[in-house]
């Protein structure tokens, strides 16, 4: 597939202070890239890199292969943009601030009025398109954000914590749009610090620490990879013999806790099996049975060094 | 359409100035400022000793009054915006830095050049003949974008606090208008004040403005012209420089 975003090398420097340190990644087309860090590890920085806010001290950013330093007006012409900060104009309305995007992203009039419309309405901005953004609640500016950034129908969006905040009308209308939009083909760049929203929404994330991207894959194969040994909670309705338990295929380990056991596996598909056999061997029917896969968060913590206290 | 082409920029320039148009120069603080700053200068002046004609002192207070307004706001927007987070969305927008400074120039020239229409018609309704329109009218033009640029470049410190770069503003200002040739005439100035009128832009318009209106003038009026039209390049060159860099640190 071809990149969407191709950052290679991007470097930022401040006062000394490396940042951004070196990181390359792409974002393919029609997926949602999920960016995530701690605060403090370079993600606002390397999204204001990619949308060309900041000048990069090193490096190349690409969008649909326009190159970000030396043709920024095409790059920025394909994606729209969504910070985790409203930014519209507060002393224009509603319909203004949409009118001023779509003179900035060259639509003509009649296309702007019609988009700005169906976009107002969608959102649930129609009644207060005439009000000043100041009287605006956080939700309400938030989705005029989104408004202004889809008004010229990007193929890219970048959105940086955009439900952070939110109450949960607000948070819904806005993930089921992204939902849409990238259903209808727009890429998605989305920074979170809601490991919920990165697990339910993206097709791959990107972890980023201390200005390097420490591991980008798919949630769930992310989730794999930290913890080569999974663990199965079982319950039996009956006593089961513990030495033999811990012989069998694919377990490793067995600890009883109260009425349950607390098996560590290599092999959860093999683990299982075991356990459905050794139950049917010994009487003892299965009660319970629970895999404890890691969450995206443990993934996270392990990958940032911020384990759970 | 090309986004990056200078017509599709220039067109993005002009919704910038509407943009500031209306959001910071419709407000009636920034009126009342441009209009009574000049005012009360010119009357302090007209009602002292020196006994000076209406007819030196009406052309120095329109070019005092365009360069009050042209100046008046130009200098805080980028301050303003850089505090509302505003500029970081223009810098995200398909819009070059030099398409933003010339929207704001155009925003700040335009309001300078209504304000001194109004002074025109004070000038005219005391009966000052207007002996040159179009070389007034040049002038004015060409003034109004020379003093929006000097505003612009006034706002390059990469500060958000407005206040910061209006107390700078002042005290740049204020100093122009004694060495232009409004208060004193050029040729009473004495020969280090000459030396630091030829480097007011000032000094130029309030010549070709006294010029256009009693066909007196110290400097020929190409001359007059040339210098506006090199300070206008100068400082339109500099705004636009001095913010592609300082931009980045002020988002």
């Amino acid at each position: 597939m071809p990149g969407v975003i191709e950052a290679s090398d991007l470097t930022k420097i401040f006062g000394g202070i490396t940042a951004v340190d070196h990181i390359s990644f792409d974002v393919h087309e029609g997926e949602i890239f999920g960016f995530l860090g701690p605060n403090g590890a370079g993600k606002t920085t390397t999204t204001r890199m990619l949308t060309g806010i900041i000048p990069m001290d090193g490096g190349s950013v690409t969008i649909f292969g326009h190159n970000m330093g030396r043709d920024p007006v095409l790059a920025k012409q394909r994606f729209g943009i969504v910070p985790e900060t409203s930014n519209a104009y507060v002393d224009l309305t509603a319909w203004q601030n949409l009118m001023l995007m779509a003179e900035l992203y060259g639509l003509d009039r009649d296309r702007a009025a019609q988009r700005s419309l169906d976009l107002l309405e969608t959102l649930g901005l129609s009644e207060r398109r005439d009000q000043k953004v100041q009287g605006y609640s956080k939700g309400m500016k938030q989705r005029l954000i989104l408004a202004m950034a889809l008004l010229h129908e990007p193929e890219l969006l970048f959105l940086d914590e955009p439900t952070s905040g939110l109450d949960v009308q607000s948070t819904r209308m806005i993930l089921s749009m992204l939902r849409a939009l990238n259903t209808d083909g727009t890429t998605i760049f989305l920074t979170t610090h809601n490991m919920e929203e990165a697990n339910r929404l993206c097709d791959r994330v990107g972890i980023i620490r201390e200005g390097r991207i420490v591991a980008i894959d798919a949630p769930e194969k992310l989730k794999a990879a930290i913890d080569r040994l999974h663990q199965i909670e079982v319950s039996f309705d009956g006593e089961i013999p513990a030495e033999e338990l811990v012989s069998l295929d694919g377990i490793t380990g067995a600890e009883r806790r109260g009425d349950k056991w607390q098996i560590t596996a290599d092999n959860p598909d093999q683990a299982i099996r075991s356990l459905v056999s050794f139950s049917g061997r010994h009487g003892a029917a299965i009660l319970f049975l629970h895999t404890l896969a890691p969450s995206l968060d443990d993934v996270f913590l392990r990958l940032t060094g911020e384990e759970r206290p | 359409m090309n986004p990056a082409a200078v017509r599709t920029q220039v067109r993005r320039a002009w919704a910038i100035a509407k943009k500031d148009i209306r959001i910071y120069y419709f407000k009636g603080p920034v009126l009342i400022f441009g209009i009574f700053m000049p005012v009360f200068l010119f009357l302090a002046f007209s009602m002292g000793g020196r006994q000076l004609p209406l007819e030196f002192l009406l052309p120095g207070l329109m070019g005092m009054t365009l360069f009050f307004t042209s100046t008046a706001v130009s200098p805080a927007i980028f301050p303003w915006e850089g505090q509302a987070k505003t500029l970081e969305r223009l810098a995200a927008c398909p819009i070059t830095i030099e398409a933003i400074v010339l929207g704001d120039m155009a925003a700040s020239a335009l309001f300078g050049i209504g304000v001194t229409a109004v002074t025109l018609l004070i000038a005219l309704g005391l009966g000052l003949p207007l002996l040159h329109g179009i070389v007034l009218g040049s002038a004015v033009f060409l003034a109004a974008f020379c003093f929006s640029a000097l505003g612009i470049i006034l706002a390059a410190p990469p500060t958000n606090v407005p206040s910061n770069i209006m107390m700078l503003s002042s005290l740049l200002k204020f100093p122009l208008v004694f060495i232009s040739g409004i208060f004193i005439p050029l040729e009473q100035l004495p020969a280090w004040g000459m030396a630091l009128a030829v480097c007011s832009p000032l000094t130029y318009l309030t010549d070709l403005v006294r010029y256009a209106f009693t066909g007196a003038h110290y400097f020929p009026v190409p001359i007059d012209i040339a210098a506006l039209i090199a300070f206008t390049l100068l400082f339109t060159a500099g705004a636009m420089r001095l913010h592609r860099r300082s931009l980045p640190r002020r988002v």
